[in-house]
């Protein structure tokens, strides 16, 4: 484990995250927490836990994306809150 | 929905190796990373990339509900079968040694992990494309 890298990928993360909330367009959202899942991916390969790493790259980052962006088509695209 | 050539020739280039990729997750999942729930859902990631370049009609017709429902029947059962038939020689559900010991057959519980393995594989993967089958059908609508 290197404490720098890990620092800089959490404080990625946490950017994302908060991004992933606070922006209007849902499929810009969309696109943020692919981003953050990709992060947390590397984050939890970084720990040594290549297992949820290899599971949070394929659901988080893959399947979730794609169905958050079928969703999105089928409904608005705008946030209304 | 426009049909491009370049994403439909490098998507029918790239299926073939992210199956093998995810056959080769599965298979490997006993001895390091990886496993059926993964393999799964990378092997149904290659059918969201066939319906992204060639539309939901075009992999319906080669992989239809029929299919589906039946693969997802076959995983779960291949997975409860070898648990059952573990519970024949006095083992416990899922104890590949307890068959081992009575056949006589080395190393017999490591395809017995694999085979389990695979049924998962196959389950996941089937679940996974009816989901994205349900949540790409805009009713006849153009998407």
């Amino acid at each position: 484990m290197i404490w720098e890298l890990d620092f800089a990928l959490l404080i990625f993360m946490i950017f994302c995250a908060i991004a992933a909330i606070t922006v209007r367009d849902l499929l810009h959202a969309t696109i943020i927490l692919s981003a953050y899942s990709l992060i947390m991916a590397v984050i939890w390969s970084e720990m040594n836990a290549v297992d949820v790493a290899f599971t949070e790259a394929a659901v988080g980052a893959g399947i979730t994306t794609v169905l958050f962006i079928a969703a999105i088509a089928r409904t608005g695209r705008r946030s209304s809150d | 929905m426009r049909r491009n050539v370049i994403i439909k020739t490098v998507s029918r280039f790239l299926v073939p190796f992210i199956q093998v990729y995810a056959l080769y997750v599965i298979v490997h999942g006993a001895l390091g990373a990886g496993g059926g729930f993964q393999g799964g859902v990378v092997f149904a990631a290659s059918f969201i990339l066939m319906i992204i370049a060639f539309g939901l009609t075009c992999v319906r017709e080669r992989f239809n509900y029929k299919w589906i429902v039946m693969l997802s029947a076959l995983g779960i059962t291949i997975y409860a079968t070898i648990g059952l038939l573990c519970l024949i020689p006095g083992g416990n559900y899922l104890e590949y040694g307890s068959i081992e010991a009575l056949l006589g057959i080395p190393h017999l519980h490591g395809y017995l992990i694999d085979a389990v393995e695979i049924g998962i594989g196959i389950t996941v993967m089937a679940t996974m494309t009816s989901i994205i089958y349900d949540m790409g059908d805009t009713g006849g609508e153009s998407s």
